[in-house]
Formats: structure tokens, C-alpha cells, sequence
């Protein structure tokens, strides 16, 4: 099978359709004027003009899942006792995720870390990230608040995808990465792409070199008595509303909430996506709430990201600058401003202090 | 345009209050973004131009000290009617007024550039030029601001004790406030339902709508959300997003200022803002109510009276 190839832009729904042959195809469809991934049927437009106004995430972790159903029955020799019965269904069709960004499918890997690479993977995470096939669209340049080159991806990283699609001449030049994608490659309106090689990888370079790079000076570890310091919380993220948007479109949150639904006799344990920005997050059951301020919550929030998980996973970083966070905040809180207000500032306190200054407005 | 003056008078009410609220320039020359100035120098950083969408008011029943906030026209309404609620007192705001001839959608303006990441913006009188990679546009404000503006009836702030700027009337018939309503209005029961459950079938319950939303007073107790008991289920249905948006838009009845926060902050682009303009239309009809034009008003949904004058129960 080839590693190459190439698509002409008026074959991506024969293309799309056939990968969707025996696998769910989620792709990004345009909806007036939102851009969101679907479940692909034939009546939908799929848009590749833009990143989605959500992330792919949903396909393999959805935003709300049953893990299983209950039913309470009553012992048919002893009445006086009840029986639960358990279902669980972790048996999910092959499905492919067509379009995300590059920063998209690296969100993936994040996630994989917490939800597979453990002794106690999470079985519906992992069965559907087995069974999913990544197909990425290389970004042509960033769109407001993108930042992957800043956290160690770019508008061309292969990072959790199985092909890459390049924009070139009238179609895409497809390059696979794994032997997930080198079967996609074998596709019968895949045409032979080594010719294209070339350009898409000055398309790509020219796509990296315009995406802005908050954090010049690498992506140091967080200065963890800058992160504790009190008062610049609260003056950085007074702003913030604590609504649950920038968490809900971010690829690589992954928190989330388990309830347990029931109606007289049956119902469901679902898990759903939580939001560290919301309240009731870390409220206790006994009324106590170690987060009651936003900006304990926010702080959580870049914790997570650029410190705690860093500090568990080998210095990863868990943000991929897709910036949607910053795009879609309803105060434009920008998380990037914020964590380049805690970077590198131990080699020069003063540089910090000034920057607190400025951290204040 | 009134920047310089509001410098002035942020650095002239600055020693009375605990921090002023106003904008200053967001992550990108597309976006501004709040600013909670506390020092004169902060004050240099403010700026007053049409990408100030957001309703600074919003943050006032949080605050607990005495602050100044800068507000537009429609963004006093929702003074007003925070001060018929009792959610704040008066007495602890010092609100600077701004003329306003209209504002921006970004969402308008990056939908016209082709999302391009923008270079540079700058405003001559009524129109907006956008620098992008691929060159310059020029809009006319009026071809990119949000529907609210098109039928603005309080260009000038209702309350104010500064304003920035000479007062300007509204030159928009006031048939037009609810025009938009009215052309659903003409559309049939089944019309009307595929539309909602079209654009609601977008949401993804992130709240954002609800969390800037000036009227929204429940916030984290919000039944939608509460945990204990879970009132509403967690389960991510169409019917599950349709009745929360019921319970937002309810809880906004003879309430919403139409300011339009929650349709300008909604990140999935839907426009949140019409079922409760309805309301508001139904309001005004029945009780003949406009929320937030006048502080002496009570709410009619705050108030009971043995007869109200269009609702003929005794005659049914
Ligand atoms: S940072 Fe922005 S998007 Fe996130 S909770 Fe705060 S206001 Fe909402
Ligand atoms: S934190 Fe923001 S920029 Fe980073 S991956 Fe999440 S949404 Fe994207
Ligand atoms: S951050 Fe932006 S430029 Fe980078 S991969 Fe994502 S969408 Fe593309
Ligand atoms: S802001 Fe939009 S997506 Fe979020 S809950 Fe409101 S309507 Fe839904
Ligand atoms: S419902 Fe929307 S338009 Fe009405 S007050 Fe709330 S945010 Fe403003």
C-alpha cells in the first residue's frame, strides 16, 4: 500500500462516502454559519474552510455516554428481595474522524495518556479510540487565537492522526501515518501523490511560520511560587464569566461527571463532560467547596494544563493551541497571555513583577 | 471618537471607587476585551471604539465595593432594571455614560474576511477597515453590527452621571424593535419549530449564554445545572437543550434588556436572543412593559394586581 497519495478537491464526498462504507464517518459540517462535527450523512455540507467551532473530541469521547443500565427486579422465589441487572454495551462500530486540525488529533493523545496508558484504562475510551480511524486536514494558516507552534504542535504535526490531508493544487496531497491510514490510502479514488510531496511541504512550512508564537522562549515549566501567588489570580481573571465554553471546545479537557438516572425501577449511569470553570465542579457532599472563586477555578484550569499534567506526563504539555478557548471566550480571556505571565520568570523576578503590573489591567 | 474624554473622567471618579470598569485591546485588534482599572496609568490603556460589545454592567451585582462602569445605551438598560430588581445600589455606581452610533459583530466581520487572522483594524465615522494577510476591506458599520443596533432606541445612556460624549436621539422607528419577531411571527407553528429545534439542536450547553446574561441572577444555582437534586437530566438530547433554553428565556420574561449578550457570546452561533424578544414583545403587549427604560418601574412578573387591564380572567 502506498503511503502517498493524492485527492482531487470535487472527490471528498466519494472519498468521505467510502470511508464511511463500514465505519460512523464524523465529519465537520457546516450548519448556516457553525461549523460542527456530525455523525456524516449524504444530506450534509462538510466544510474544510475553517478549524470547527468544536473539536472532533465528541467522536470518541462523547460530550455525554451511558456506561450502563440498571434495573432493579424483584427475585421471582422471594419477592422480598431485589436483583439488579447490569447491561453494558462497549461494543461500538468502526468509526473515522474526517477533518479535524492537527491540533485536534494531538488533543487525542492527551487524552490517551489519562484514559489508556494507565493499569486501569477506561474501557469506552479505549474501545473507540481502537476503532477510529484519523484523517487531518493540515491547517493553510492559523485563524485568531491559534498557537500550536507554541505548545509543541504546528498546522502540519502528524501527532495522533492516521493520514494527514494537505491543501494543494486543486485537491489534497495525503500522507499516511500509521497502518490505520495506509489502509485509507488503498481507497479507489486515491491517485498516486508522490508528485505533490514537494509542494505541500512548502505549503505546510509557509502554514507554521505564520502561526504565532506566544512563547518564543520555549515551553518552560511554570514557576510553581508564581502560580500560588494569591492576588494574580484574581486580577488576571476578574473578567472571566466561569461559563463552561472554553472548556466544552477544547480538545483536550477531559473531566467529567457521573450521575446516575433512574426512573422507579430502571436507569442509567451516565458520565458527561464537567467544566473545572463551573461551581459545583469540586463542590463536596458535605457542602464544603475547596474552589468557591472563579479564579481558584481558572487557576485550575492553566494548572492542569501547563503544570499538573506536565509535571505526570514527561513535561506534556496539555493544550494544543487550537486556541478556540480564546476565539469563542465571551470576555476574550486569552489563556496564552496568562501562562506567558507565569513563564521563565524565575531567571529574572523582576521581569515578573513588572509583568504582574501589566498582569493587573 | 470619545476615547481621550472617557480617559478623563475614569482618572477624574477614579480616587471615589474601588476599580473602574471599561475595555482595553483583546488578544487580537478584532477583539477588546475588560479591563478592572484601579491606577490612573491603567486608565492610558482604555479604549472606546465599536468593538466594545461587551456589557460591562453584567459584573455589577458581584461587585462588593463602590465601582464606576462605562456603559453604552442599551448597556444602561440593564442598569435600570437592576435598580427596579433592588440588585444593586445606586448609590455604588458611578456609571459613565457613552453616546453609541452602533457597534461591531465580530462574527459578521470574520465571517466577511474569510476568517482570515486580522492585521489591523481602524474606524473612520460609520464604517470599519480590516487588515488581513490578503489585504484591506472596508465595511460600513452598519452592514456588520448586530441586529440590536439596526433598531437602537437608546443610542444614549438612560442613566449615567458622566457621559462621555453630547447625547444623540435615536433616528430608528420604534416599529422596528421588534420587526424580526414579527416575520417569525408570520411563519406557521411547524415553521416555526423546525427553526428553533434547528439552531438549539447547535448548543452544547456550555452556559455561556446563561452566565452572560445581565439578568440571569440564579448563575451557579441555576436549576439546569444544580447537582443535588439533578432537576434536569445530564443527558445530551435535543428535548434536554430545548428545555433549558425554555427555562432561561421564562426566567428573562418582562426582565430581558436585549442587550443581546447571549446571542453575541454563544460560540456555536445561535441566535439565543430571539425566543426572548418574543417574550419581551408578548410584555409589552400585555402589560404594556419595556424592561430597563425607566428605574421608577416595577417588573410586571414582580407584581400582582386583582385586575390587570388586557388579562380577562373573570371574563373567561
Ligand atoms: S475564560 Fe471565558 S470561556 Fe472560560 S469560563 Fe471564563 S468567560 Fe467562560
Ligand atoms: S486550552 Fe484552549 S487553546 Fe489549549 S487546547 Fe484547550 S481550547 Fe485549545
Ligand atoms: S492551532 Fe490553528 S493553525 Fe494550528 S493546527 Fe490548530 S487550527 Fe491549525
Ligand atoms: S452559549 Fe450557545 S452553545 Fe452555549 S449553552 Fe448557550 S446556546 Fe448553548
Ligand atoms: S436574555 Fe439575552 S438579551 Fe436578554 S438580558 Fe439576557 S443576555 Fe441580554
Amino acid at each position: 500500500m502506498a503511503d502517498k497519495g493524492y485527492l482531487p478537491k470535487e472527490k471528498i464526498k466519494e472519498f468521505v462516502e467510502a470511508l464511511g462504507k463500514d465505519a460512523t464517518v464524523f465529519a465537520p459540517c457546516l450548519e448556516g454559519d457553525t461549523i460542527i462535527f456530525r455523525q456524516y450523512t449524504p444530506d450534509k455540507e462538510i466544510s474544510l474552510d475553517r478549524p470547527a467551532n468544536t473539536p472532533p473530541k465528541g467522536a470518541i469521547y462523547p460530550q455525554c455516554e451511558t456506561l450502563l443500565s440498571f434495573e432493579f427486579k424483584k427475585e421471582a422465589d422471594n419477592p422480598q428481595k431485589m436483583d439488579v441487572e447490569l447491561k453494558v454495551n462497549t461494543d461500538f462500530p468502526k468509526a473515522v474522524v474526517f477533518g479535524g486540525r492537527p491540533c485536534d488529533a494531538r488533543g487525542f493523545t492527551v487524552i490517551d495518556r489519562v484514559f489508556i496508558d494507565t493499569d486501569t484504562a477506561d474501557p469506552y475510551y479505549k474501545k473507540r479510540r481502537e476503532n477510529t480511524t484519523i484523517v487531518t486536514k493540515c491547517c493553510n494558516g492559523p485563524v485568531a487565537g491559534c498557537f500550536c507552534v507554541g505548545v509543541g504542535g504546528g498546522p502540519a504535526v502528524t501527532e495522533g492522526s492516521d493520514v494527514v490531508m494537505t491543501e494543494v493544487d486543486g485537491g489534497y496531497y495525503l500522507e499516511a501515518v500509521t497502518d490505520k491510514g495506509k489502509a485509507v490510502m488503498s481507497l479507489p479514488m486515491i491517485q498516486d501523490g508522490a508528485s505533490y510531496e514537494a509542494k505541500a511541504k512548502a505549503a505546510n512550512e509557509k502554514a507554521t511560520a505564520a502561526v504565532r508564537n506566544p512563547f518564543p522562549e520555549g515551553a518552560d515549566k511554570i514557576s510553581a511560587e508564581l502560580f500560588d501567588s494569591g492576588d494574580f489570580w484574581g486580577n488576571v481573571i476578574e473578567k472571566c464569566l466561569s461559563c463552561g465554553a472554553c472548556t466544552f471546545l477544547c480538545p483536550t479537557c477531559y473531566c467529567f461527571n457521573i450521575t446516575d438516572e433512574q426512573a422507579i425501577t430502571t436507569g442509567d449511569r451516565i458520565r458527561s463532560w464537567d467544566s473545572c470553570m463551573f461551581q459545583h465542579f469540586t463542590l463536596e457532599t458535605s457542602g464544603h467547596n475547596p474552589r468557591p472563586a472563579k479564579h481558584k477555578r481558572f487557576r485550575n484550569r492553566v494548572g492542569h494544563k501547563f503544570y499538573y499534567y506536565p509535571e505526570k506526563y514527561d513535561g506534556a504539555i496539555a493544550c494544543t493551541g487550537c486556541g478556540r478557548c480564546i476565539r469563542y471566550c465571551p470576555v476574550s480571556v486569552d489563556i496564552s497571555e496568562i501562562v506567558g505571565y507565569l513563564r521563565d520568570p524565575k531567571a529574572d523576578p523582576k521581569a515578573w513583577a513588572a509583568k504582574k503590573e501589566d498582569a493587573k489591567n | 471618537m470619545s476615547t481621550q474624554k472617557l480617559k478623563e473622567i475614569i482618572k477624574q471618579v477614579l480616587p471615589d471607587v474601588e476599580a473602574v470598569i471599561c475595555w482595553q485591546e483583546g488578544f487580537d485588534k478584532l477583539n477588546v476585551t475588560p479591563i478592572f482599572i484601579t491606577s490612573p496609568e491603567q486608565a492610558e490603556k482604555v479604549v472606546w471604539n465599536p468593538l466594545c460589545a461587551q456589557n460591562l454592567a453584567s459584573y455589577l451585582p458581584s461587585q462588593k465595593k463602590k465601582v464606576a462602569v462605562a456603559v453604552k445605551g442599551c448597556d444602561s438598560r440593564t442598569i435600570v432594571q437592576y435598580m427596579q430588581e433592588g440588585l444593586i445600589d445606586r448609590n455604588n455606581v458611578v456609571i459613565i455614560g457613552i453616546p453609541c452610533k452602533g457597534i461591531i459583530s465580530k462574527k459578521k466581520v470574520q465571517k466577511a474576511i474569510g476568517n482570515e487572522p486580522v492585521e489591523d483594524v481602524s474606524f473612520t465615522e460609520g464604517s470599519v477597515k480590516v487588515k488581513t494577510p490578503s489585504g484591506e476591506k472596508t465595511f460600513a458599520i452598519a452592514d456588520v453590527c448586530p441586529s440590536k443596533c439596526t433598531s437602537c432606541q437608546y443610542p444614549t445612556p438612560i442613566v449615567y452621571d458622566q457621559l462621555t460624549a453630547d447625547p444623540i436621539q435615536s433616528d430608528k422607528p420604534a416599529e422596528s424593535v421588534y420587526a424580526d419577531v414579527a416575520e417569525l411571527e408570520g411563519k406557521t407553528l411547524e415553521e416555526r419549530k423546525a427553526y428553533f429545534l434547528s439552531q438549539f439542536d447547535k448548543c452544547i450547553r456550555c452556559y455561556a449564554c446563561r452566565n452572560a446574561c445581565p439578568m440571569c441572577v440564579c448563575q451557579d444555582s441555576c436549576i439546569a445545572e444544580t447537582r443535588d437534586p439533578h432537576w434536569i437530566t445530564q443527558k445530551l438530547s435535543l428535548d434536554e437543550k430545548l428545555m433549558f433554553h425554555m427555562i432561561h428565556a421564562l426566567h428573562l420574561a418582562g426582565r430581558c434588556v436585549e442587550c443581546g449578550e447571549c446571542e453575541r457570546v454563544c460560540p456555536m452561533e445561535i441566535p439565543v436572543a430571539k425566543l426572548k424578544k418574543k417574550i419581551n414583545k408578548e410584555m409589552k403587549e400585555l402589560f404594556d412593559y419595556i424592561p430597563g427604560v425607566n428605574p421608577e418601574d416595577k417588573p410586571p412578573m414582580y407584581i400582582f394586581n386583582v385586575d390587570e387591564a388586557k388579562i380577562k380572567e373573570h371574563k373567561l
